[in-house]
């Protein structure tokens, strides 16, 4: 690996300071699984790691029946998805993290790490986003807490501070009557980055949908919420021709770009497919 | 280069080693431990050869530097035997299936399916793919390791069946 000065500070404070003071170059280091192979690649340009994992408090997962999910930044994907907490209340994160790379992976990565590295192809943001996920940070001056549909400021880039430190995130009880799925679509199942990944979250009462969220990965600078699209789901029954005008929709709202993946066209096409797909099977999986 | 004083245990023997801050646990298994059984793929994280035990969990070792597993307990393949004269289940069953060809992935898959064979010793064909996704077998076509992993399992399971027997 290339040579890089490591650090392991115990407090938030500590781990801030550190960060603000090594200057150009110092990043914090959660999982690694993608920030050691961007410095193996050369992608990044690493001086100074500042691990986080020795700080304590980070590594909880609560639930509350007021507050909802709550995991600190050190919580690995493959944690989460053990923890039980997620079965029958959050599906369509549930679905996230079994979908992302592989259970060897899953035991280093951090689910805020995953969050933080800001990829528009991250298979854990479209759930949060579209289950209203808030991020929660630590501050020399005062934390902060960033609803997540906000938190990032295009690809690979946040709104966080120099020295500010995502701590963990909260989502949101599920309602009454919530519907929610993720689907990820690549060429296989698993080891990869999703070509399109839509998470949607629903609340039905009485056969008529009172609220939704639609969140579109991997097809914009940032994961989208398609707010059109929910427009036109919410106060509707959810039968065939809503559907079909819900999917016809998100595919105008997405904006996408063609890579070594998947052409814009496409994705544009599979964004019309999966949105359709994950309303249908969110009404299969109540939360 | 600060070197920092690592402590491990390795297949249930304590290790001493002097490491560098950005050494990746799977260098430092390999060429500190003399381990080199645990094998140097792709070493960002997409074929498995690495994987390792860190207490009680499957992880790559070339995605986790030397230092963050300080006071952790290691099972790499070295360690798979029970003793020094008898197989593995799994390792028997590769050998009579004929599951290893080069040969270089399978401490990886051996690992992986030793995690999946102790919580479940009878999975299904999905079960397993889903067990070795994080593994690439170049040679095999996946066939025999599929047939090795369910005749191990299927001998794993009688073996417990038995033992609670008596």
């Amino acid at each position: 690996m290339r040579r890089f000065e490591y650090h392991e500070p115990t407090s938030l404070k500590e781990a801030s300071q550190l960060l603000t003071s090594l200057g150009e170059g110092a990043y914090f280091l959660a999982g690694g699984t993608d920030l050691f192979v961007e410095i193996r690649e050369r992608l990044r340009q690493v001086r100074h790691l500042v691990n986080i994992k020795r700080v304590p408090g980070l590594d909880q997962i609560e639930w509350s029946d007021q507050t909802g999910l709550r995991f600190g930044a050190q919580v690995t994907a493959g944690q989460l998805e053990a923890s039980g907490y997620l079965n029958g209340r959050y599906p369509n994160l549930r679905a996230a993290l079994k979908a992302l790379a592989s259970i060897q992976v899953r035991n280093r990565a951090t689910v805020v790490g995953n969050v933080c590295r800001a990829s528009p192809s991250a298979d854990t943001i479209p759930p949060l986003i579209a289950d209203g996920a808030v991020i929660e940070t630590y501050r020399p001056g005062g934390g902060r807490h960033i609803p997540l549909a906000e938190f990032f400021a295009g690809p690979g880039r946040t709104v966080l501070e120099p020295g500010e430190i995502v701590i963990a995130v909260t989502v949101p009880p599920p309602a009454q009557g919530s519907h929610r799925a993720y689907l990820k679509h690549g060429r296989r199942k698993a080891m990869e980055l999703a070509t399109v990944g839509v998470a949607v979250s629903l609340e039905v009462e009485d056969g008529l949908c009172t609220g939704a969220r639609v969140a579109l990965g991997a097809v914009g600078p940032v994961v989208l919420r398609a707010p059109q699209t929910e427009a036109i789901l919410v106060g509707s029954r959810l039968d065939a021709a809503v559907l079909n005008a819900a999917a016809e929709q998100a595919m105008q709202e997405c904006t996408p770009i063609s890579n070594v993946r998947a052409s814009a066209e496409y994705r544009r096409e599979m964004v019309g497919v999966l949105t359709r797909r994950a309303v249908m099977l969110a009404l299969e999986e109540a939360a | 280069m600060n070197k920092i004083h690592l402590e491990i245990t390795v297949n249930g023997e304590a290790r001493s080693m002097m490491v560098e801050g950005h050494r990746s646990l799977l260098d430092a298994l390999r060429e500190e431990a003399g381990l080199t059984g645990t094998k140097k793929g792709c070493d960002v994280g997409d074929c498995g050869a690495c994987t390792v035990i860190v207490d009680g969990r499957p992880v790559n070792a070339c995605l986790m530097l030397a230092v963050e597993a300080q006071g952790a307990e290691i099972l790499t393949i070295e360690g798979l035997q029970p003793d020094p004269d008898t197989l593995h289940p799994l390792q028997e069953a590769f050998m009579e299936h004929g599951a290893s060809q080069c040969g270089f992935c399978s401490p990886g898959i051996l690992i992986m399916a030793k995690c999946l064979l102790d919580r479940n010793p009878l999975p299904s064909d999905e079960e397993i793919r889903f067990g070795l996704s994080g593994n690439i077998c170049r040679c095999t076509g996946y066939t025999k390791i599929f047939d090795a992993i369910r005749t191990a399992g299927r001998r794993m399971a009688a073996a417990r069946a038995q033992s609670v027997e008596a």
